[in-house]
Formats: C-alpha cells, structure tokens, sequence
C-alpha cells in the first residue's frame, strides 16, 4: 500500500480522537495559563479575568532575579557534571557487549524512572547523620562522629547529579552506538593512546551531539522541583519550585502562571537551539 | 585500559547503586528507626504497604491510575501513529509536536497548565482528571515506541495483502496489529512505570483529593521519616527493574532506545 494523501473526510477519522485530546487537554490548558499570567489576583486565592502585566512586572525584582540566575546556574551545572561524566561512560558503554549494554540500560530505565519524590528520600537518607554515609568515614576513621550533610548546595548538585545522568546516557545512547568504530581504530592504529583518540577523535566527532545533549540535560534539570526543596535551604530553591509554591501554597495563581509562561520561553528557545545544533550535525 | 574501564564502570555503579542500597537496608529495619546498617532484620515495612489501610488505598490509587491513564495514552497515540504512516499528510505533524511537548518541556508547566485548565473548568480535584492528565503527559512513551514500530513494518506486505482484496480494516486487524503488538506492550509499560512514579501533574491536579504513593511519602517526609517509604521504595524500583527487564528479554531494547544496529 502507497502511502497517500487523505482524500475523504472518512481517511481523517483516525486522526479525531488524538487531535480532540490533545487539544482539548494540552492546548486549551496552555492557552488557559496564559491568560490566568495576565489575570489580576484577588484576596483569598482567587483571581478574576484582566490585563494586567503586574505578575509579569514581579519578574523585575531582585529577588527573582536571583531565584533565576540560581536555577539557570544549577541547571547549567548538573548538565556540565552529567555530560562530562555520561559521554565517556556512554562511549565505553557503546562498545561493550550486548549483554552488557543490555543490563545497564534496564537498571538505567529503572533509576530515570524513579520518582523524584524517593530520590529525594534516598539521598536525604545517604546524607543523614543517623543512616547516613558520614557513619562508613567514621567506620574507617576519616571522620570523628557521623554528621548530616543536608540541606545544603552540595546536596542538591549531587542529588540533581544523579537523577540527570541516567537521563544524559539515554539521550547520548544512540549517537555513540552508530559512531563508526573505525575512527578510533584508525587512531589508535595511527599510535594514538586511548585517552588521545577519545579527545582527538570521538569528543570532536560528536561535537554537536555533545551540545545539543547538554541543552536536553540542562532542560531536564530545570525541571527539577523536588530535590532542591528536600535536599536545600531555602536560597536554593529554583524556579520550578517557586512555581509549585505560589501556586500551591501561596494560592497565587497569576503569577506562578506568569513564571511558568516564562519557563517555557526559556525551554522553547533551548529546545529551539538544540534542534538546531542537531540540524548541523547533519549537514556537515 | 581494561582495568581503567572497569573501575569507571565500578564508580558509576557505586554512585547509582548507593543510595538505594541504603533505602533498602533502611527498609529492614526492626524498629521504626532510620538507621543504617538496619538494626535486626524484618520484612514487616513491606507487609505495611499492603496491610496499613492509608499506604494500601495510595498503592491502589497509584496503581489504578497508572494502568488506566496509560491506557488511554496508548489509545491516544496508535491511532495516531498510524495515521501518520499510512497518509502523507505533513501538517499532522503538529500532532506529534503536541504529543512530545508536555514530556520535553519541564513538567510543573503541565502540571500548572492542568491546574488552571481544571479549577476554571471546575473539574479540579475530580480523580479521573489525573487520569487524563498522566495520559496527556505521557502519551509521548507510546508514540514513539509505535512510530518506530510502524517504521519498521515492510509495506509490501500491506501492499499484498490490499492486491488481494483486504480492506484497511482487515489488513489493520490481520497485518498491522500483529506486526506492531510488541511496541504497543513496551509503550504501554514505560507509560505505565513513568506514570506510577510521577508526583507534580498528580499532585497539581488531585493533590488534595486522592493521595498517590509518591504524594503519600512526600506529604509523609513532612512528618518525619517512617521505613515504609524506604520499603515503597525498593518496592517500585523492583516493580521497574521487573517491567524493563521483560521489555529487554521478550523485546529489543537497545533498538527501542534509538540504537539501530543490533549485528554486535
């Protein structure tokens, strides 16, 4: 069967229930917070239809231009940390067995998976002074008593480490496993030492699927909402956090609405810039 | 090199592996205490789930939704799917756009989305809007798994079975649904799994109605820490392992994951 341009309203029919769906309840939805962030708030946590740019003009504030340079900070950071750990992990894993691959995708799979909520009770259980692995320094005599480790920033970094990272190998996963492997072994032939042809090799080679990575990862860690409220002070909050907050619990709706709106800006731009870079590859 | 290599593997093992290896000591414990090494050993914290009627309702809630709201994602996305590659029509790709779109972008926008879309609406708080919205927001998992199984279904077998006189829907019932079953399964279970665990679209949207498991620890953690969270925990990190681990035996999951070569 040729594929073929639908000719009767009939060959639309399958295309009804999915475009319905996901108009109704992604598109209207969107649409409805855009137009709560122009909404005027009212006492009590209700809003009422307006045009005001108050919510918007929140954003000029000092402190939310910290909050914002403090997400976009961390994000930038646990890209950073995950790239440079998940591309020669993933590389390593591209050339391992099949056996091999296979099990670290599945306990990979199984960590992305896991919710954010009991990562965040993991690792607030790891840094613990009661459980935590302040008790193992001590056990070996590096430490004089067992203390806790949150909240703090480096929690949070770590923390954000983690659950990114899983997500990272995935992204690099089939890039790095249709490299052509004779590259390197043309390196390596040529007298170049492993770590030489990964630097001089491979890391140029996926240029931009590096950068175009790090762009998904940063995203990704923006998204985070969690973590930073388990793991962190207060000052370590971010942006998804404060969202979650002036919705939830500050019943501010408006304005959270205003933020997520700008949220997705800054997503969409990225998003926009990593398809981009992803274009390139092609070309070249 | 070997050796190097199998170090790094080791430390990225460790790193992934510590935390949940201390979830699950903690989970042993004898008493209601969070230490490790457990004191004593007792498998009570996992008898808790099901037996502690506040924890067994949240399993139940969580597993309710999760089947359901994955069901309606597969049913969202194979008609979809198939549209897209049985007709050349390029402005349908906006459809996948939006089917992607809620699981690219960070999810508390979703989430707020949802929030807004229900409380104006008046829906806000009803449990079946959980349902749809984890559908909406996972429905990417199924898409994907189904476009690469349409992708690999040879069209000259559709294309003999149509010279023989089959019509769409008899080659849909006869051909296509054989041939793509496989990525309809996995795209169920990794919607299934993702949904089980998901917190903030729940939480925005039924919150304060119906409590998940991943809602029950967290409001949970606010009043100190209890071993049945670690033991849900492990729970549903093995519940995943499990789900995956049948994906990767009965399917091909490297393939599934984007790798197009699998001659290793």
């Amino acid at each position: 069967m040729r594929r073929e341009a639908p000719q009767r309203l009939a060959d639309y029919g399958p295309l009804f229930f999915p475009a319905g769906m996901l108009i109704v309840f992604f598109v209207i939805p969107f649409a409805t917070m855009i137009a709560v962030s122009f909404f005027e708030r009212q006492q009590g946590g209700f809003y009422e239809p307006a045009f005001v740019l108050d919510n918007y003009g929140r954003f000029l504030s000092l402190f939310f231009g910290k909050v914002l340079g403090f997400s976009l900070f961390l994000a930038m950071a646990v890209a950073a940390a995950c790239v440079a750990i998940g591309v020669p992990f993933t590389y390593l894993l591209s050339s391992a067995s099949r056996r091999v691959q296979v099990w670290w995708l599945v306990a990979l799979l199984s960590i992305l998976s896991l919710s954010e909520v009991m990562i965040g009770f993991a690792w607030s259980t790891l840094l613990s002074r009661t459980a935590g692995i302040t008790n193992l320094f001590v056990m070996l005599g590096l430490m004089d008593g067992p203390q806790a480790l949150t909240p703090s920033f480096g929690a949070v970094m770590t923390a954000m480490t983690y659950q990114a990272l899983p997500y990272t190998v995935l992204v690099l996963y089939p890039a790095l496993v249709r490299l052509d492997p004779t590259l390197t072994e043309a390196a390596r032939t040529l007298g170049a030492s492993p770590l030489k042809a990964f630097f001089s090799v491979v890391v140029p080679a996926l240029r931009n699927t590096i950068l175009a990575t790090s762009i998904m990862v940063f995203i990704f860690a923006l998204g985070s909402y969690l973590l930073p409220q388990l793991l962190g002070r207060p000052q370590q909050w971010t942006l998804s956090v404060l969202i979650t907050d002036q919705a939830i619990y500050q019943s501010n709706m408006p304005f959270a609405a205003a933020m997520a709106v700008f949220l997705v800006l800054v997503s969409l731009s990225l998003v926009g810039l990593a398809l981009y870079v992803g274009r390139q590859r092609e070309a070249a | 090199m070997t050796a190097l290599k199998r170090l790094f593997f080791l430390a990225i093992g460790l790193f992934l592996a510590l935390p949940l290896i201390v979830v699950a000591g903690v989970s042993v414990n004898e008493k209601q205490t969070l230490a490790f090494p457990p004191q004593g050993f007792s498998l009570s914290w996992y008898g808790e789930i099901f037996t502690n009627n506040e924890w067994r309702s949240a399993l139940v809630a969580s597993l309710v939704l999760a089947a359901t709201s994955a069901a309606l994602a597969l049913l969202i996305a194979l008609p979809l799917a198939w549209f897209l590659w049985r007709r050349v029509a390029p402005w349908a790709n906006i459809f996948q756009v939006l089917g992607v779109a809620p699981f690219t972008l960070p999810p508390v926008i979703t989430a707020l989305g949802l929030l807004t879309f229900w409380a104006t609406s008046g829906f806000y708080g009803q449990p079946w809007t959980a349902v749809i919205g984890h559908a909406i927001f996972f429905v990417t998992l199924p898409l994907v798994t189904l476009s690469l199984g349409f992708s690999a279904i040879d069209r000259s077998l559709v294309e003999a079975a149509a010279t023989m006189g089959a019509d769409d829907r008899t080659i849909f019932r006869t051909v296509i649904f054989p041939l793509i079953l496989p990525y309809m399964v996995s795209g169920y279970a990794f919607a299934f799994v993702l949904s089980l665990n998901e917190y903030i679209v729940a939480y925005m949207t039924v919150g304060f109605t119906m409590e998940t498991l991943p809602i029950k620890i967290f409001n949970a953690l606010r009043y100190g820490y209890t071993p049945t969270m670690a033991s849900v925990t492990v729970f549903f990190l093995a519940i995943a392992a499990l789900v995956f681990g049948a994906i990767a035996r009965f399917g091909d999951l490297p393939k599934l994951l984007g790798a197009m070569t699998n001659d290793r």
